[in-house]
């Protein structure tokens, strides 16, 4: 198979702008293929995470820097080498509808990938492997196929796609909001089966959200974007229990728990100092811990330890991390 | 006459389908304290926004109220005359809808829109009075003056919704319904955005329901909750007491499956599907997805039952 | 550390959704479409209408005599009679084999230079809306410019311009180069937004080509809009070719209708008080137009997402 040192798929620096505004700015990761992990990419609107999913698939190109797959340029690749990488990364969206083609049943989204690339030299035996996958998610075939999308609920359609996206065997799947247009009651069921494709099957997952909740249920590790930006990434355990970044904390208090204590409506802290254009830290004008280096200079991210960097002057030690050990940090040694 | 100032009185709304009539509502009934924050939650289908939606009578063909009957104060809703609720719209009882910041008029500017709310309602203020009650409503939703002038698509989603708040507030109303104020923000916005909710309605002395899904923002934000499952009310209770003991399995689930973020390993789901609502199942609606479901589950639909503080609709509570 | 969602994946049997119930299979067919039918009031009066029509051509072939419709074939100027049920023309035309004969030219015309038409015009369409660019640029160019020119004029000049008599075929090629603008640009449009849809995103992911995608993913959702599209270029076809032929620049031996018009004009029959040869061509052409319209209404509603019903 694979190399199993080159990692799978690689962002090296790779920014996107549009006009003079940044979606995402020298993000670096790679995901190798020997270490199957679920890794969760948290973020609000205007983050850079859908910007993210979109290069990593392939359907929008850096503006500087490199997204490899396998070692080699990915807009550079031939039309073989091409065909190998779709079936390697495969992605399951927001929408559980928009994805379907209302003209045709749902099995049309399963026949198309098994015809495309070749999965079955049979009518009979792409039968058998649609009909596997589809009990692979916990649905029953006789249920779903012969049916129109409509006709199905949101949470099943969203099972078919991700049983669509086991077909064909990928090593990765990024998975883009999958739940958040599903039913709370739901969407662990979906989740679930992420997970247990990562268990089984050692798929990688990119779970994509700004719901920090199911992020960590998920996840084994984190990222947390802010404003095109890593603010902390690392081990999914540390950056939510104990979180550095003044803007992981934030997420993470504004998020209603279900518990007796009522303080959420509590004012919370941090400034709304205007946003005057500097270079420094992009979360300067709301961080409560300010400092005046924040406002001059960009915070590299530095690592706190073996499982965690953050992008903070408040930890700047010697030694600061290069964007591209961010890979190490992950689920690793 | 009553401590209430909103009372719903086992209102019935009934849609018109082409394979048969469908009960969105059914047989609901609670009442709202003044100053006091309700909550009413449920997932898709289950009612809720087509309760706010007919407590304010703005149910259209195919739908229609079958029964029952709403109170605000000493006014029974039903017999004011259609002039008499357009005006008591914004005035006693403000709505702010789900999907509204995105409702906003992309042609007007905000003042313009506050000034169309507070004109439909009869006030014709001069510009100089209009500008003052502008800025103060905004001001009262932490929005600076300067955005009195802004087009919506100016504004960010938080700040758009809280733009709609203003325009529920404007003519002071008893009762403010707010149908997923915060579905489509982020999660600091959303935290912003329900706290100039509590604030505004602490100024005006108003009461509020919040019509949603998110069962962790209600434990946060309100006093008391009702919980609906297709259509039917099925336990009404104190916050705290839904919390510490919920009584109705549904309640219990719907609880569940809430992600924790203290602890991994806890992400639970509700078995099934829900029903649909012309075909709903006999007896207990809930009872095909219920762990303790039985016999006479099927066989009877429990009705509300007052337990202390709370009221359930089961046959194990 | 507890990883994982045991208490899911535990329960993963369980977790089979019971499906909705889906419309009984009983319901499609036959019956379906009579009950659509009364809803759709539209389609239903524009397929009869054409039904009407089609009848009248059929049958009509089939009894009258055809030859009755050339010049000179009976006594001129007859009103109504049992022999000639819709009377006689100057020229001496049997009314009633005139329009048996000539309707079926007036709507030749108008198919093919609608099929022709709305056929360039999707080709077109589908590849500047899918592939944009420079493509996109220069369609789009030639179609706007195209649109601002007054179509009639354009078409008078050609059909001076043609030495000779035109023929049917001849005419209907004329009204098919203009009959693609519009259609470009109105389908484009339906292209932009489909592409954007989730599908089309997924259909790229599996590497499937621009083509195919096109094909395959896309036109059968545009299907519903491409027959409105046809329906009313049709009609607007025909209009343009009776247009041309009353100012007497159509195949003139040809009894279609808007040259009988064109002899009515030219004969002065409503002045002379000839009512019977004015009637019948009118009442056709009333047809035709109505009976496009309401069809053009009636699929515009299932071509209209909001507007379809799931029953």
């Amino acid at each position: 198979m694979a190399d199993d040192t080159i990692p799978l798929v690689e962002l090296r620096h790779a920014t996107k702008t549009y006009g003079r505004i940044a979606a995402l700015e020298d993000f670096s990761l790679a995901i190798e293929s020997g270490r199957p992990a679920i890794t969760a990419i948290v973020g609000e609107s205007g983050s850079g995470k859908t910007t993210l999913a979109r290069m990593l698939l392939g359907l929008v190109a850096p503006t500087s820097g490199q997204v490899l797959y396998q070692g080699r340029d990915l807009h550079a690749l031939s039309g073989t080498e091409r065909r190998a990488f779709r079936r390697d990364i495969q992605a399951i969206f927001q929408d559980p509808y928009g994805v379907y083609n209302p003209f045709y049943r749902v099995d049309h989204v399963l026949t198309t990938p098994v015809a495309r690339f070749r999965l079955a030299s049979t009518r009979a035996e792409a039968r058998n492997l649609i009909e596997d996958a589809l009990r692979a998610v916990g649905l029953r075939p006789e249920e779903i196929l012969g049916r129109y999308p409509h006709q199905l609920s949101g949470g099943q359609r969203q099972r078919v796609m991700v049983a669509r996206a086991l077909l064909l065997r990928p090593h990765l799947i990024v998975a883009d909001e999958p739940v958040s247009m599903v039913d709370a009651s739901l969407r662990a069921t979906i989740l679930g089966s992420l997970r247990q494709l990562n268990q089984e099957r050692g798929i990688s997952i990119i779970y994509i959200t700004h719901d920090l909740a199911t992020a960590y249920q998920v996840a084994d590790n984190i990222i947390v974007l802010y404003r095109a930006s890593v603010a902390e990434a690392g081990d999914v355990e540390l950056v939510v229990r104990a979180p550095k970044h003044p803007y992981t904390q934030l997420l993470i208090t504004s998020v209603p728990q279900v518990s007796p204590e009522r303080m959420w409506l509590d004012e919370q802290r941090g400034g709304q100092r205007a946003e005057t254009a500097h270079n420094g830290c992009k979360f300067a004008a709301r961080c409560p811990v300010a400092m005046p280096v924040c406002q001059q200079s960009v915070p590299p991210l530095f690592r706190i330890d073996s499982r965690r960097v953050v992008a903070c002057h408040h930890y700047a030690a010697p030694g600061d991390v290069q964007p591209e050990a961010m890979a190490s940090v992950f689920a690793g040694e | 006459m009553s401590a209430s100032i909103l009372r719903v009185e086992r209102l019935r709304v009934s849609y018109d389908h082409p394979l048969g009539s469908v009960r969105a509502v059914d047989d609901v009934s609670f009442s709202l304290r003044p100053h006091e924050r309700f909550g009413l939650a449920g997932e898709s289908g289950s009612g809720k926004s087509t309760m706010a939606l007919a407590i304010l009578r703005l149910i259209r063909p195919p739908g229609r109220i079958d029964g029952g009957e709403v109170w605000l104060e000493d006014q029974k809703l039903s017999s004011l005359s259609d002039d008499a609720m357009r005006a008591l719209r914004l005035a006693g009882i403000a709505l702010v809808p789900q999907g509204s910041m995105n409702a906003l008029n992309p042609v007007l500017r905000i003042r313009a829109q506050i000034a169309d709310a507070l004109g439909d309602h009869g006030m014709s203020l001069t510009q100089r009075d209009l500008t003052a009650r502008v800025h103060d409503l905004l001001g009262q939703v932490g929005l600076p003056p300067a955005v009195a002038e802004m087009y919506p698509h100016e504004l960010s989603g938080g700040m758009k919704q809280r733009a709609c708040i203003a325009i529920a507030i404007c003519l002071r109303p008893k009762v403010i319904i707010a149908d997923e104020p915060t579905s489509a923000l982020d999660v600091v916005v959303q935290r912003q955005v329900m706290v100039t909710l509590a604030r505004v309605q602490q100024a005006l002395g108003a009461a509020v329901v919040l019509v949603g899904h998110d069962m962790g923002l209600m434990a946060q934000f309100v006093d008391r909750l009702g919980v609906m499952y297709a259509g039917r009310l099925v336990e009404i209770a104190p916050i705290g007491e839904i919390i510490t003991s919920p009584r109705h399995p549904y309640t219990q689930m719907l609880i569940a499956t809430l992600p924790s973020l203290e602890r991994k390993g806890m992400m639970q789901g509700i078995p099934g599907l829900a029903p649909l609502l012309r075909d709903l199942p006999p007896g207990c609606a809930f009872h095909p997805r219920c762990p303790k479901a039985a016999e006479i589950c099927r066989a009877e639909r429990p009705v509300l039952r007052n337990l202390g503080d709370q009221q359930v609709a089961c046959h194990f509570a | 550390m507890t990883r994982g969602l045991e208490k899911v994946t535990g329960a993963a049997p369980a977790f089979t959704d019971p499906l909705p119930p889906t419309p009984s299979r009983k319901g499609r067919g036959r019956h379906f479409i009579v009950r659509y039918l009364r809803r759709n009031l539209s389609l239903a009066v524009g397929i009869i209408l054409l039904s009407l029509l089609a009848l009248f051509i059929v049958i009509g072939n089939l009894t009258v005599d055809t030859e009755l419709a050339r010049p000179l074939s009976v006594r001129a100027l007859q009103p109504p009679s049992w022999d000639h049920p819709f009377g006689t023309d100057r020229q001496g035309r049997d009314l009633l084999a005139a329009m048996v004969a000539g309707t079926p030219l007036t709507l030749k015309i108008g198919f093919i230079a609608g099929f022709l038409g709305v056929g360039i015009g999707t080709l077109l369409a589908f590849v500047a809306g899918y592939y944009r660019g420079m493509t996109d640029t220069v369609i789009r160019g030639i179609a706007d410019i195209g649109l601002t020119v007054p179509g009639l004029l354009v078409l008078i000049v050609i059909a001076v311009s043609v030495r000779g008599g035109l023929t049917v075929n001849e005419m209907a090629i004329i009204v098919a180069s203009l009959a693609w603008l519009n259609p470009t640009r109105t389908i484009r449009a339906q292209v932009l937004t489909l592409r954007e849809r989730g599908y089309v995103e997924v259909a790229r992911l599996n590497g499937m080509s621009g083509p195919d995608i096109i094909l395959r993913e896309m036109m059968p959702n545009l299907l519903p809009y491409l027959a409105a599209t046809l329906v009313s270029s049709v009609s607007a076809a025909i209009l343009a070719s009776i247009g041309l032929e009353v100012l007497g620049l159509g195949p003139l031996e040809s009894p279609t209708l808007g040259m009988t018009l064109y002899w009515i004009n030219f004969n002065a029959a409503i002045l002379n008080g000839w009512w019977w040869w004015w009637v019948a061509p009118i009442v056709i052409i009333l047809m035709v137009f109505l009976g496009l319209f309401f069809l053009t209404v009636g699929l515009d509603e299932i071509a209209n997402p909001r507007l379809r019903q799931s029953v």
